[in-house]
């Protein structure tokens, strides 16, 4: 109510600055510049490095032999098998990760948004999997978890099987037989809680009185859910969607840990892909011109989340 | 508040009253049989990490049994030999390059944040956004040059590197989370301050941080997170003398064989200051992922 006797914020007169206009920016913006410059230095220079080494024959085991060699590396870059397994990969690998964790994680929030025994408890145990250290998970799930010996998935088949009288339970080497299933699950368990998160803020923040409204409407609730949660939450969901994409198609540790991007290259993703070139084949020319394409295919999505997020933004500002 | 009163639609006096009636309920009860499943849900999410925290403390002979055996008895031997076997300076660089890079990053984005949010300076949007681009550009493009630069620099295998790496990587966030927490400080009573002849110190002291104390300590429990966790530059660009805790987990497996009691022990101990941290501060966390985008 108070906003309406407060004069609005447009109309109101700049407050006079006591210096002229020109210093008071200048003001205004030192305390900007050290980040400003840190970041320039830190992030874009690298960048422009890459890029020049992105045009050179350049491999560290060949010394001497370094030259200028203009747009072969992308050429390659475009026509290497090995690489467009690993675009092919990283698509598989972001893609199903991504919207498996929204799904569970939407169904998740769907729980603890509602009130039950124990929901303080269980919220903070679903937060344990984006908590643990990646390369502990990735760890964890290879050799305690997927292990066809003594590995707590075969040892609780097993323990099944013989409760059903049968000898011996089926013995699966998971990371061999399944390996690109085995590094999507232990992801999906990982990035799960972390939709769950964006997406119960999300509907903690839906307004109870529409909720209410609807159900004094005789609204069902697969209709309350189709047309109001699902609605409201829809910003949730891209900006879970674009943050989880950035960071899953960064995945490293992952394949690094429990398949080293095999067998053969089932599993090798762009980040590890560029990793091996670089420092396994040391083709530094060809590493540079991955990683530039890598950015350029990274611009695109986060033109996509940053509409997004300016989206959230707009009605921030305009509040 | 203010949106609401705004764009409130004819009926808003009814809502109002109808949820005031609602938030006195709190939020609808969950049915028994969908109590059951969400436990059994959350207990299917929390079985690694518990089966982690057991198997650390079991005997390497009890560890490695088919069918599992969780009642195995308990022993602290597994930690002891941990830190026998030198698992310290690796918990004492991730610590030091942690702890040194959020203070840094908080250095870096408090003012930045300032700039940014309570006197704006103008196109403070395009700033804000160059911070973030930054944040999408894949860490991977970049590991070359700076292996090359690091290298030239004689500074491979040294903490401050690692520490240069974590500032930049989580700069823009924290800017981002910072901004949306300095947004909430009213300017009204900064104006007022302002009119009362208050110079920079007493308003920044006395307005601005009671308000965005909650805010910084989020900022940097996310910062602590990020860099505790991060290993392909550790792992690429650190050797003997400066390797962080992840290095040593991934090089304990190669070098030790498989002990899968020590290695669920190192993994929990090397993800017990997370988890405390991500525990105590549940809330902070979800702005803290969004970048501040949802409260």
């Amino acid at each position: 109510m108070t906003t309406l006797t407060a004069p609005p914020k447009t109309a109101s007169p700049p407050v006079r600055p006591r210096t002229s206009p020109r210093a008071g920016a200048w003001k205004r913006r030192i305390p900007l510049l050290p980040a400003l410059i840190f970041t320039i230095i830190v992030t874009q220079l690298p960048f422009v490095a890459t890029l020049v080494i992105s045009t050179l024959q350049w491999n560290i085991l060949k010394p001497g032999e370094r030259h200028f060699v203009g747009l072969s590396n992308f050429k390659f870059v475009f026509t290497d098998e090995r690489l467009r397994t690993a675009v092919l990969n990283t698509v598989v690998l972001t893609a199903s990760v991504v919207l498996i964790s929204v799904v569970l994680g939407l169904g998740l929030a769907m729980l603890l948004d509602r009130r039950f025994l124990g929901r303080g408890l269980a919220r903070t145990m679903l937060i344990a999997p984006f908590l643990v250290m990646p390369v502990a998970a990735a760890l964890l799930w290879k050799h305690a978890i997927y292990n066809p010996d003594y590995g707590l998935l075969n040892g609780t088949l097993n323990a099944v099987w013989r409760l059903f009288g049968a000898a011996n339970g089926p013995t699966v080497d998971w990371v061999s037989s399944y390996p690109m299933p085995a590094v999507v699950i232990s992801l999906v368990w990982q990035w799960t809680p972390f939709m769950m998160l964006i997406l119960l803020a999300g509907l903690q923040a839906q307004p109870g009185d529409v909720l209410e409204a609807a159900r004094m409407d005789g609204a069902s609730a697969l209709q309350t859910f189709r047309h109001i949660t699902l609605p409201h939450l829809r910003q949730y969901i891209e900006l879970g969607v674009l943050l989880g994409t950035i960071y899953v198609v960064q995945t490293f540790d992952a394949v690094y840990t429990i398949t080293q991007g095999g067998p053969g290259s089932q599993t090798t993703n762009l980040p590890y892909e560029i990793y091996l070139t670089m420092f396994r084949k040391y083709e530094y020319g060809q590493a540079a011109a991955a990683g530039v394409v890598v950015v350029l295919g990274s611009i695109v999505i986060a033109t996509f989340a940053l509409r997004t997020i300016a989206s959230l933004f707009r009605e921030e500002v305009s509040r | 508040m203010t949106a609401h009163t705004a764009v409130a639609a004819p009926g808003a006096r009814f809502k109002k009253i109808l949820r005031r009636k609602d938030d006195h309920g709190g939020a609808p009860r969950l049915s028994p049989l969908w109590t059951f499943v969400a436990w059994l849900a959350t207990l299917a999410f929390f079985a690694p990490v518990a089966w982690m925290v057991l198997t650390s403390f079991h005997r390497e002979a009890d560890a490695a049994t088919n069918p599992p055996t969780p009642f195995a008895p308990l022993t602290f031997d597994q930690y002891k030999l941990l830190f026998s076997r030198d698992i310290t300076p690796f918990l004492l660089n991730s610590a030091m390059a942690s702890i040194i890079s959020t203070i840094l990053v908080l250095a870096l984005a408090v003012p930045t944040a300032y700039a940014l949010s309570i006197k704006p300076v103008r196109k403070w949007t395009d700033v804000m956004f160059f911070f973030l681009s930054t944040k999408f550009l894949p860490a991977i493009a970049a590991l070359l040059p700076v292996y090359l630069i690091v290298k030239d620099a004689g500074m491979l295998d040294n903490v401050w590197t690692l520490i240069v790496l974590y500032t930049a990587m989580n700069l823009p966030i924290a800017v981002w989370m910072m901004r949306s927490f300095l947004a909430e400080v009213p300017k009204e009573i900064l104006e007022a301050a302002e009119v009362d002849g208050a110079n920079l110190l007493t308003v920044l002291w006395r307005i601005v941080a009671p308000v965005a104390m909650p805010g910084l300590a989020a900022t940097a429990l996310i910062c602590f997170i990020f860099s505790w966790n991060e290993f392909m530059f550790a792992v690429n660009l650190t050797a003997t003398n400066a390797s962080t805790a992840p290095v040593f987990l991934v090089g304990f497996i190669t070098s030790e064989g498989l002990f899968l009691a020590r290695l669920c022990a190192a993994a929990t101990l090397v993800s017990l200051p997370v988890l405390i941290a991500g525990f105590a501060a549940q809330d902070k966390l979800v702005r803290g992922l969004s970048l501040g985008a949802v409260k």
